[in-house]
Order: structure tokens, then C-alpha cells, then sequence
């Protein structure tokens, strides 16, 4: 079954290498450009964990997803083999030492896998294809990028992250200033 | 298919480029630029960190794009690796009207006596290829106040004790200090140093017809919405497209400059915006592509006399390349520093440059720029967790306690931190990319945590009750202070131009760029890159009525 599923994400992968057909890459069933459903849950979980929700919004609320799936279409259309590689290895690596989905473990549990993800502790067997390393660091920045980049680009939702981070968004002071600025220079060039 | 024969081909619209074109144009000479990228400005890129010049992740605002260009990096495992312009490796400068000096942080630094005569000052080092310049400081101090009065400079010019003699002062009052430089300052008195505030190509008053900075955090990495910051793409070069004789030819990339058999430069080939390969012929070409495309435009330029690339007959096209080792300390304080007032770096000092005991050379500190949320996330103290609550609690609590001193350490050129030509990879065009290999001489980790430690001091003096060293100088070098690789000198056994920028056995092939620079000084590069344009192009006005380029 297992390696079944591995196959068809393999080719799946490499018919959507080079051209992006976008259906065909997230599934029928899928709302996302890139991941499909299952995937998506594996990544939204990692996201959270990177920037877990306290008393500010997490990574959820940001929309992380949205910017990671949408980038894997984008700029980030060459990390898609990472990707596809790396989400069935972190479902295998959970699946065999806590008997269930990455997604579903308890809070605590997410936390430790990811700390041992981190380390290089995950069964090396899973993370022949890809390194679990750089596979852990590479979700971490895009979700970093998702949670505190422009919401242009898909995350960042309302700038929840400038919110948090007590700064001011729009610059309020700079654009007022710029407004006088175009004022005093019509009058001085008229 | 060939086009209107003209003067002066100059490559590459930035730093020199802009420069050189206008001072031919305005002299009457026929003049093309060549650019390879475009017009920018701020309302397509607006605040999106993401694609700014400081972190290109999801591609380069100001250019190259990720889809035609390509460089191989060797790193110490030897291995050679693709990088694309997106990525760290690749050493990205900018490809606009402007270049770097559209999106730069715009330090004004001249460089200083000692800077032009490092050999003299500190005598021969192991494994470096450091000389003397063939120009001193007071050749090019006439052309550094030009720049400042041309491009716009504000600055205080009796704050810094260090500066090297000047004959007329800044144009435009200094910036005022933000809550984090008031800080240092005192500090910094305290401990017997001399700061100042830092000399900036932005406007602090409205100057050459454009408004003052309104100090936005967003500066260092954007082009400025209002226009206050002052680079060649809102001077110098309308001033050389007003005069009639300057032609800018935007997304156009040069391929080869064409040499003939009595060792003379003819014209280049390009690639025009379709993609269609042209021929632009001229009396004179002026490469100014930065260090590492200049290079590789020289090496990827061959006939019977310069088989191995223009001016290249002693391998030293290529060579000594340079950029600079930053280096600093940061530290944690209590109470609230930030003050939200861009673009953050306005203090410096310059009594590291020189004259440290055992140590050879030096650099300016400064205070940083502002840096957004998400580089924020990599600015933590080792052994910090990365993410998780931790990782939020310091973002959320520290982002506006955290002060962060650097500078550039004046890097220790070697003769195989370099590059050449690929053998393999080719561009979008077909055209050889350049391959990045060598490492930063071993004395710069030295020189580094010498500049930190003095980092740390200051702001250890100013409170912080954390502090920690973020030592630079190792890897590859090059990068947005790229210099070194076509260096001037008498000598043509051991350089590539003239004192002039003339390349060596091509009368009429110049260079002006940071790629000149036989050392590459203790300070951001701009200003002097600045003042080397406008010397070449001097040079080229005074000689042209002459035989000399014709």
C-alpha cells in the first residue's frame, strides 16, 4: 500500500516537474494549486508548530498554507520533489514510532517529533530520498516567510504578524509626512 | 545587423556606468548604455521584503530574474553548484536603471589615506596580493566631492575626526540621530571614540529637485517611494539622456566585446530585449557590469591576441575578488529602543579603520539597518531555539530592544578568491556563465572578531544585558560590495588597467567599476565606485580630442 502510494507521488511528481498542469499536481479533490488534501493537513500542522498560536494568531490564522502552496507553483516550483518526498516521509516516520498520522498526534507529541526531525533522530530509512534536516529547515523558513512576508504573496493575513510585532502598518507617520512633502512641492514648483 | 556606429559604448547603467555615460554625453561624445535590466520603482515591489535586495527568496525586485541567469559557485567542498540569482551563493548585486544604487542603503564613505596604500601601510602579508593603488586618495578626492554634489550627499564633514583632508563640505546637513544612535553615541563618547552620523546619498533636505527623506524602515533593500534617496538612475543618467546624446538601452544583455587584430575594441555584441543578437559598434567601450559580470564579459571576450579573454594575457582578469566581511555584535536592552525612524543605520564610527594595534586594517561600525520581521527571525543569540513559542515570545518582545553594531572589515585580497568562466552552464543567451571559487584570505576571521569584540564593548558600555558576536570572514567573497577583478596598477604583470582604468594593450577598452579597486577599503563601497566613474570619464574627455582612443 505504503509503497504504492510512493510510486504514484513519484510520478506524480515528475509530470508536474516541468510543467505545471496544476489539477493534476493537488488532486481532483483538492482545493490547494500543489498539495493535496493530505499533504496540506501534514504542512498547516508543521506550520503551527513552527508558530504555534498564543495570545497572537499562529500560523493557521496566517495563512501559511496558502503562501507555501502558492509559491510551489511559483518561484518555488523547484522545491516541488522536496516536498513530494519529504511529506510521505515525515507520514511514515510518524506512522511507525506513534501509530498515527502527523496531523493527528497530541501537541506534545507534534513538538518531539519535530525536535527529533530537527536533530536528524527520525528513522533514517524514511529520509533516504530527501534529508530530514534540511527538509525540517526548509518548511521552517517558508513558513517563517508565510507567517511575517508581504500578504501579497498568500500569508501574512490582514499583517497579523506587524500586529504582533507592535509595528505600524500602513507606515502612518511616513505617508502623512509624504503627503506634505507632494504638497509643499507643487507649491514650491507652481 | 549593425547599428548607427557611435563613440562610446559604456556596460552597465549602476554606480560607474551612469556616471561615465553622462560625463561622455554631456562632453559631446555619442553615447549608448547598456543595461541589462530595467526601469524600477517602488509601486512594483512596495514594501515586500521578500523580494528585496536583502532577501531575495522569492526573486530579485531589482533584478536579474531567476529564469535566464545562472552562475556556478565552487564552494570548499569543490563541488560545483548551479545557483540562481534568488539564492545566497550567487553574490547578487542588481540589474536596473541604477542598480545597486536604487535599492542601497547609500553610505557615503570616502575612503581614507591608508586605504590607497595598504602595502605601504602594513607590509607584505602571506598569501595576499595586496598592493598599493597606482592613484592616492588626492587623486581621487576632486572626483569623490563631485559625486557628493552631483549624486547628493548629507553628512556633517567635521564630525569624523578620521576622514581623510576634504576641500568643500557635504552639500546637505547630516541626518539626526534615532532613539538607538543617541544611545551609541553616548556610549561610544564614554569610551573615548569619536561617532558620527553617517554620511548618506538620501536627501535630509530637498536637493536636486527631488524631496527629503522621510525615514521610512523600509529603505535599505527598496527603492525610496518618494524619491529622497540619490542614485545615478534619478541623476546622472536623465541628466545624460536630457543632453541628446546618450542613448539607454534597457534590457539588453552584452555578450562580447568585439576586438579586432591590431588589439583594439570595436563595439559589443548583445542580445536586445527580443532576444535578437545585434552588433552596436563605437570608438571607445567602457565595461562598468560590477566586479563579477565585468570579469566575466572581459574573459568571454577572445581573438588571436587575447585568447584567454580581454586583457587577460596574465591571468589576472577575474582575480582578487573581493566584497567585504561583515562583522559586529548584538545586544539585548531592557527598555524599548526602537523608535520605528528609518532606516535605522545613522551612527557610525571610524576609529577602527585604521592604526589597531596588531591588526591589519580595520573597518567602520555602524548601527544597523532596520531589519524586517521575517530576517528578524534569524537574528537570535546562539543556542536560541529557532521556533516554537520561544521563537515568537523574541520576536513579539525583543524585536524593538535589540541593537545590532556592524561593519565591513576591509578584506585581505588573495589571488584565487576569483572568477572565471564556467565550462559548461550557459545563460538564457548561450552565453557562459561565471563560476565563483576561492575562499576569503584566512587573516579576515581575524580582523572580524577584532572589529566584534570592539562592537561588543560599546554595547556592553550602553547597557545591554545580553550581548553576542556575529563574526564574519569566511567563504566565498564578492557579493553587493564586489570589487578587485580587473584591479588598476603600473605594473601589468600584476594588474589589468592602467591608473586610468585603460585596460593594459587595449587603448580603447575601459573599466569603471568597483572591479578597478586593488583594495577594497573599510567602508561601504558606493561613493568611491562613484568617484572612480567620474574620474574615468574625465580621463576620456581630456584625451579624446588626442589620438588616443582613435
Amino acid at each position: 500500500m505504503n509503497s504504492t502510494r510512493r510510486e504514484f507521488i513519484h510520478k506524480l511528481s515528475l509530470a508536474c516537474g516541468s510543467i505545471m498542469f496544476i489539477p493534476a499536481c493537488s488532486g481532483y479533490n483538492s482545493v490547494w494549486r500543489f498539495f493535496n488534501e493530505e499533504e496540506a493537513k501534514t504542512i498547516v500542522a508543521f506550520a503551527e508548530q513552527i508558530i504555534p498560536k498564543d495570545q497572537d494568531p499562529g500560523a493557521t490564522d496566517a495563512n501559511v498554507i496558502n503562501f507555501i502552496d502558492k509559491q510551489l507553483v511559483g518561484p518555488y516550483t523547484r522545491f516541488q520533489e522536496e516536498y513530494r518526498k519529504g511529506i510521505p516521509a515525515i507520514k511514515m516516520s510518524s506512522q511507525r514510532i506513534l501509530r498515527k498520522a502527523f496531523s493527528d498526534l497530541e501537541w506534545d507529541e507534534q513538538t518531539h517529533f519535530m525536535e527529533q526531525m530537527e536533530s536528524g533522530y527520525l528513522p533514517e530509512e524514511y529520509w533516504e530520498e530527501v534529508d530530514q534536516k534540511s527538509f525540517f529547515r526548509m518548511v521552517m523558513e517558508h513558513s517563517m516567510q508565510g507567517f511575517y512576508g508581504s500578504p501579497r504573496h498568500g500569508g501574512n493575513k490582514n499583517y497579523i504578524s506587524f500586529k504582533m510585532m507592535k509595528l505600524d502598518y500602513p507606515h502612518v507617520i511616513g505617508q502623512n509626512r509624504y503627503e506634505s512633502k507632494c504638497t509643499n512641492t507643487k507649491k514650491q514648483e507652481s | 545587423m549593425s547599428k548607427k556606429h557611435v563613440n562610446a559604448i559604456v556596460v552597465g547603467a549602476g554606480a560607474g556606468g551612469g556616471i561615465v555615460a553622462k560625463e561622455l554625453a554631456v562632453a559631446g561624445l555619442s553615447v549608448v548604455l547598456f543595461e541589462r535590466g530595467d526601469w524600477v520603482n517602488y509601486d512594483q515591489h512596495d514594501d515586500d521584503e521578500l523580494i528585496s535586495q536583502r532577501t531575495t527568496v522569492l526573486g530579485n525586485a531589482f533584478g536579474p530574474d531567476d529564469e535566464r541567469h545562472r552562475r556556478v559557485v565552487v564552494y570548499n567542498d569543490g563541488k560545483p553548484r548551479i545557483v540562481l540569482p534568488s539564492e545566497g551563493g550567487y553574490g547578487n548585486n542588481a540589474a536596473c536603471v541604477g542598480s545597486g544604487t536604487v535599492s542601497y542603503g547609500a553610505m557615503a564613505w570616502r575612503f581614507m589615506e591608508k586605504d590607497f596604500k595598504m602595502k605601504s601601510a602594513y607590509g607584505n602579508i602571506e598569501g595576499s596580493t595586496m598592493e598599493d593603488w597606482p592613484i592616492d586618495y588626492f587623486d581621487l578626492e576632486p572626483f569623490y566631492e563631485k559625486a557628493e554634489w552631483e549624486i547628493g550627499v548629507a553628512g556633517d564633514h567635521y564630525a569624523n575626526p578620521f576622514m581623510a583632508p576634504r576641500k568643500k563640505s557635504y552639500p546637505m546637513p547630516a541626518f539626526a540621530y534615532n532613539r538607538e544612535a543617541k544611545m551609541l553615541d553616548k556610549a561610544a563618547r564614554n569610551l573615548g571614540l569619536h561617532p558620527f552620523s553617517i554620511p548618506m546619498l538620501r536627501n535630509s533636505v530637498r536637493y536636486n529637485g527631488r524631496p527629503a527623506c522621510y525615514r521610512m524602515r523600509s529603505c535599505v533593500g527598496f527603492a525610496c517611494p518618494v524619491n529622497a534617496k540619490c542614485g545615478t538612475h534619478n541623476t546622472v543618467i536623465p541628466t545624460a539622456i536630457k543632453s541628446g546624446n546618450c542613448e539607454l538601452r534597457t534590457n539588453c544583455q552584452v555578450a562580447e566585446i568585439i576586438l579586432d587584430n591590431k588589439g583594439k575594441a570595436n563595439g559589443v555584441k548583445y542580445f536586445d530585449e527580443n532576444d535578437q543578437g545585434q552588433i552596436q559598434t563605437a570608438d571607445i567601450v567602457v565595461v562598468a557590469a560590477a566586479a563579477v559580470e565585468t570579469a566575466r564579459l572581459l574573459l568571454n571576450s577572445k581573438n588571436k591576441l587575447f585568447p584567454n579573454g580581454a586583457g587577460n594575457n596574465n591571468d589576472w582578469v577575474g582575480r582578487n575578488l573581493q566584497g567585504h566581511a561583515y562583522t559586529g555584535a548584538l545586544g539585548l536592552f531592557k527598555d524599548e529602543i526602537f523608535d520605528d525612524v528609518g532606516p535605522g543605520a545613522c551612527w557610525a564610527i571610524s576609529d577602527y579603520n585604521h592604526d589597531n594595534e596588531g591588526i591589519i586594517g580595520g573597518g567602520a561600525l555602524c548601527n544597523s539597518f532596520t531589519t524586517m520581521p521575517y530576517l528578524f527571525t534569524k537574528t537570535r543569540p546562539p543556542g536560541a531555539k529557532r521556533w516554537g513559542l520561544e521563537h515568537k515570545e523574541f520576536q513579539r518582545n525583543k524585536f524593538k530592544r535589540i541593537v545590532k553594531i556592524h561593519g565591513p572589515f576591509q578584506e585581505i585580497p588573495n589571488f584565487d578568491s576569483r572568477v572565471t568562466i564556467d565550462p559548461n552552464v550557459k545563460d538564457h543567451w548561450g552565453i557562459p556563465t561565471v563560476r565563483l571559487s576561492g575562499e576569503r584570505h584566512s587573516y579576515d576571521r581575524i580582523g572580524c572578531q577584532f572589529l566584534s569584540d570592539r562592537a561588543e564593548e560599546i554595547l556592553k558600555e550602553a547597557g545591554a544585558y545580553h550581548t553576542w558576536q556575529n563574526v564574519g570572514g569566511r567563504g566565498l567573497s564578492g557579493g553587493q560590495h564586489q570589487a578587485g577583478t580587473a584591479r588598476m596598477g603600473n605594473d601589468p604583470k600584476t594588474s589589468v588597467t592602467n591608473k586610468f582604468g585603460q585596460v593594459h594593450d587595449i587603448d580603447n577598452l575601459l573599466v569603471a567599476d568597483g572591479s578597478l579597486c586593488v583594495t577594497n577599503g573599510g567602508f561601504n563601497p558606493a561613493l568611491t565606485i562613484m568617484a572612480l566613474g567620474y574620474y574615468v570619464g574625465d580621463y576620456i574627455v581630456k584625451n579624446w580630442n588626442g589620438s588616443k582612443f582613435r
